[in-house]
C-alpha cells in the first residue's frame, strides 16, 4: 500500500496493540519526570479527603431513598387492624427481596445465554472450558428460579413486574458482569470470573431469602428457597472448579494440572484415611481411660 | 394560567445566581417518580442544550453579540446542569435511552395534534412513528441482553410495538429535508414546536453518539450506531422546517420564548412538588433572558418583536399518554416514505431512488434493528416471563 507523503517516519510495529501500556515502568525516563514534577507540586488547597467525606455526608443526610418497597396489589388474608401494619412491613421486606431475586435470576438467564454463545463461538475449544451442556443446565435452572419467583410473588398478592429497590441495586451491581460476558474480547476465563461473582451473590441471596421466609412463617416458601439454594450451590461449585482449572492450566500447563489434580485427590484420600485412624485412636484411648478409672 | 410575555419580567439576568450545592441536588427516583417527571427533565435538558448550541453558533457569526450571548449562555449552562443532574445514577444508559424515546414519542404526539400547519403536523407524525420504532428495538435489546423490562421505565404510558421499521428509515439526505414555515405567516405555536423538537432530537443524537461505545455487546453497539444515524436524519428534518430567513436575533428571541413555553408546560403538569419549584424558578430566569434579549434586539433591529413573538403562550404541551392517537397514526401512516420534501406511499418508492440505494448499502451486511428484535413481542416481566394469573385477569379486562 502506498503511504502518503510524510508518513515514512512512522514505523508500524506488528506487535502494536499487544503491549500493556498502563504501568509506570513502560517509559522510565518519562516516569522519572512525572514523579519529580508531582513531588515538587504544591496542592492548590491544603488538607486531605476530609472535606470530600463531609460533603458526601451532607448528601447522605439529605438524600431520599432509591425507591419504595412495593405493597400488595391483591387482597390476601388480613388479621386484626393492629397486626396489619406490622404484617405490611414484613411483607414489604419480603416482596423487596423476592423482587431482587427475581430480577437477578432473569438477568442471570441472559448472562448464561451470553456465556453459552461465547463458548460456542470460541475459535479454539479449551478442554477445561465449561461444557456447553452444563452451562445450559445452569441457564435452565436460573430460568426456572425466575418463573418460580414470579408465581411466589403473585400468590403472595404482589406484582411480579415491579422493580423493587433491592432489585434496582442488584441490577446496578450486576451490570459489570453483563458487560464482561457480552464483550466479544473477553476470554472464557474472564467470563467465568463474571459468572463467579454472579453465583456468589446468588447463593447468599437465596440463603437469605430462605432465612427470611422461615422467620416470617412462610414454610412453603422457605422449602422452595432451600431447593433453589441447593441448585445454586452446585452452580457455584461448578463455576469455581472451571475457573480454577482454567487459571491453573494457563499458569502451569495442562499436564501439570492433571498431575496436580491427581496429587490433590491422593492427598484428600490420605487425609480421610488419617482422619479415620485418628478417630479410631481417640475411641481406643477413651475406652482405655475408662478402664483405668474403673480400677 | 397564562403568561403575558411582555408584562412578566421574571428575574433580572444579574440576579440569576447559582452555587455548586444548588446545582447538584438530590436526584429524582427511577422507581417512585412518575415517568413524565423524567420525560420533562430529559426534554428540558434538550431545550437547554439547544439554547447553548444556538447561542454558540450565533456567537461565531455575530461578534457584536458575543458578550450578550456569553452572559445568557452562562446561566443556561447552569440551568441545564441542574436539570439534567436530576436524573439518578441508577438509571442506566439503556434505561435513559428508553426515557429519551418516550420523550420523543409523547412530546411529538402532543405537538403533532396541536400543530395548526397540516404539512408540519404530517412531518411530526412521520418522525413520531420512527422514534416509536426505536423504542421497540431498544426494548428488545434491554430484554434480550440485560434481562430487564422496559415498562419499568415507561410505566404503561407508552406502547412497545414496532413502528415504521428502522431498517427502512435510512434515507438519502435529499429525502430528509422538508419545506420550512414562512416566518411572516406561521402561527407562534408552529415556531415553538419546531425549536422544541429540533432541540429534543439533537440532544437524543448527541446522547446516543456518547453512550454507544459504552456498551460491550456488539449488537448493542450496532443498534446505537444505526439509530444514532436516524436521529441525525431527524435533526436534519426538523431544522429544515424552520424559516432560514429568520435573523439571528429573531431566532434568539424565539429560542427564549420556546424555553419559557417549555418550562411553563412542565410547571402545568408537574406532580413532584420539589421539581415543580425548579420549573417555576426557571420560568422567571427565562423571562429575564427574554427581556434582556429584547433590549439587545432593539439596539440592532428596528422591527417590533410583536410581529413575530406571541403576546402570550399557547396551550402547554400535554404530558400524558397519547396511546390512542399514536395507534391511529400507526395504523394509517406506518407505510409512508419520503421523496424530497414530500411524503409518499411505500409502493411509490422506486427501487432506483436515492434513498433505496442508500438504504441497501447501509443494510448490506444486515440490519441491527431487525436482528435485535427478530420475533420480539413485549410481555410483562420480559420475554422470559410466564403469564401469571394476575396478567391473565388484566387481559380479560381489555378483551
Amino acid at each position: 500500500m502506498e503511504t502518503r507523503e510524510g508518513n515514512e517516519n512512522i514505523k508500524v510495529d506488528p506487535g502494536e496493540g499487544l503491549l500493556n501500556r498502563t504501568g509506570i515502568m513502560l517509559h522510565p525516563d518519562l516516569a522519572a519526570q512525572l514523579i519529580q514534577g508531582a513531588k515538587e507540586t504544591v496542592p492548590s488547597s491544603e488538607g486531605d479527603t476530609a472535606e470530600m467525606e463531609a460533603e458526601r455526608a451532607e448528601y447522605v443526610q439529605e438524600s431520599l431513598p432509591i425507591g419504595s418497597c412495593p405493597s400488595l396489589v391483591s387482597e390476601t388474608h388480613r388479621d386484626s387492624d393492629e397486626e396489619v401494619a406490622a404484617a405490611d412491613d414484613r411483607m414489604e421486606v419480603l416482596l423487596d427481596k423476592l423482587g431482587e431475586r427475581l430480577a437477578f435470576e432473569r438477568q442471570g438467564t441472559r448472562l448464561y445465554e451470553a456465556f453459552i454463545q461465547k463458548v460456542e463461538a470460541m475459535p479454539v475449544q479449551d478442554t477445561n472450558a465449561p461444557p456447553v451442556e452444563n452451562l445450559r443446565h445452569i441457564c435452565d435452572e436460573e430460568l426456572n428460579h425466575f418463573k418460580l419467583l414470579q408465581q411466589v410473588i403473585v400468590e403472595l398478592g404482589g406484582d411480579a413486574t415491579v422493580q423493587t429497590p433491592s432489585a434496582d441495586v442488584a441490577g446496578v451491581l450486576a451490570h459489570g458482569a453483563l458487560q464482561i460476558m457480552s464483550d466479544p474480547r473477553t476470554t472464557v476465563t474472564q467470563a467465568l470470573q463474571a459468572a463467579l461473582t454472579a453465583e456468589l451473590t446468588d447463593n447468599d441471596g437465596w440463603k437469605m431469602l430462605q432465612e427470611l421466609a422461615e422467620q416470617l412463617g412462610e414454610g412453603d416458601l422457605a422449602d422452595q428457597c432451600a431447593g433453589a439454594y441447593e441448585e445454586e450451590q452446585e452452580h457455584l461449585e461448578n463455576v469455581r472448579t472451571w475457573l480454577s482449572n482454567m487459571v491453573l492450566s494457563e499458569a502451569v500447563g495442562q499436564e501439570a494440572l492433571v498431575e496436580a489434580d491427581a496429587a490433590g485427590e491422593e492427598e484428600e484420600s490420605e487425609r480421610q484415611t488419617a482422619g479415620k485412624r485418628s478417630a479410631r485412636a481417640a475411641r481406643t484411648k477413651s475406652s482405655g481411660s475408662s478402664k483405668k478409672r474403673k480400677k | 394560567m397564562s403568561l403575558d410575555l411582555m408584562k412578566e419580567k421574571g428575574i433580572e439576568l444579574d440576579e440569576q445566581k447559582f452555587d455548586w450545592r444548588d446545582i447538584v441536588r438530590a436526584p429524582t427516583s427511577k422507581l417512585d417518580d412518575d415517568a413524565f417527571t423524567r420525560v420533562r427533565i430529559i426534554l428540558m435538558n434538550g431545550i437547554e442544550s439547544e439554547a447553548l448550541r444556538f447561542q454558540h453558533a450565533c456567537a461565531r457569526m455575530n461578534k457584536e453579540l458575543q458578550l450578550a450571548l456569553a452572559r445568557v449562555r452562562r446561566i443556561e449552562q447552569h440551568q441545564q446542569t441542574l436539570v439534567n443532574w436530576l436524573l439518578p445514577a441508577d438509571l442506566s444508559p439503556l434505561e435513559t435511552t428508553i426515557g429519551f424515546e418516550q420523550v420523543a414519542i409523547e412530546v411529538t404526539a402532543s405537538v403533532a395534534q396541536h400543530e395548526p400547519d397540516p404539512y408540519l403536523a404530517q412531518v411530526y407524525r412521520f418522525g413520531l412513528l420512527e422514534d416509536f420504532d426505536h423504542m421497540y428495538r431498544y426494548s428488545a435489546l434491554m430484554d434480550r441482553v440485560m434481562g430487564a423490562d422496559a415498562n419499568n421505565i415507561l410505566q404503561t404510558y407508552t406502547d412497545i410495538l414496532p413502528g415504521r421499521p428502522t431498517i427502512v428509515e435510512h434515507r438519502a439526505p435529499q429525502d430528509d429535508l422538508r419545506e420550512p414555515y414562512d416566518r411572516s405567516k406561521a402561527a407562534p405555536i408552529t415556531k415553538l414546536n419546531a425549536v422544541t423538537l429540533m432541540g429534543g432530537e439533537h440532544q437524543t443524537h448527541d446522547y446516543y453518539m456518547t453512550i454507544g461505545p459504552m456498551f460491550a455487546d456488539p449488537i448493542a453497539r450496532q443498534l446505537y450506531a444505526e439509530i444514532a444515524s436516524i436521529e441525525e436524519q431527524h435533526v436534519t428534518q426538523y431544522e429544515s422546517i424552520i424559516d432560514p430567513e429568520e435573523t439571528w436575533l429573531e431566532k434568539w428571541l424565539l429560542h427564549e420564548v420556546t424555553e419559557i413555553y417549555n418550562y411553563y408546560s412542565c410547571l402545568t403538569y408537574e406532580t413532584n412538588a420539589r421539581i415543580k419549584t425548579i420549573w417555576e424558578r426557571f420560568i422567571d430566569y427565562e423571562l429575564g433572558h427574554l427581556h434582556f434579549v429584547l433590549e439587545v434586539f432593539r439596539k440592532f433591529d428596528k422591527r417590533d418583536p410583536a410581529e413575530f413573538l406571541p403576546a402570550s403562550l399557547p396551550e402547554p404541551i400535554e404530558y400524558k399518554s397519547h396511546r390512542a392517537f399514536i395507534r391511529k397514526v400507526l395504523n394509517e401512516e406506518v407505510d409512508l416514505r419520503a421523496r424530497g420534501t414530500q411524503f409518499i406511499r411505500k409502493d411509490e418508492e422506486e427501487d432506483d431512488s436515492p434513498s433505496v440505494i442508500y438504504r441497501s448499502q447501509m443494510n448490506s451486511h444486515g440490519s441491527p434493528s431487525e436482528t435485535v428484535a427478530a420475533g420480539y413481542k413485549w410481555k410483562p416481566g420480559t420475554e422470559l416471563a410466564e403469564e401469571t394469573s394476575d396478567i391473565k385477569k388484566l387481559q380479560k379486562k381489555v378483551a
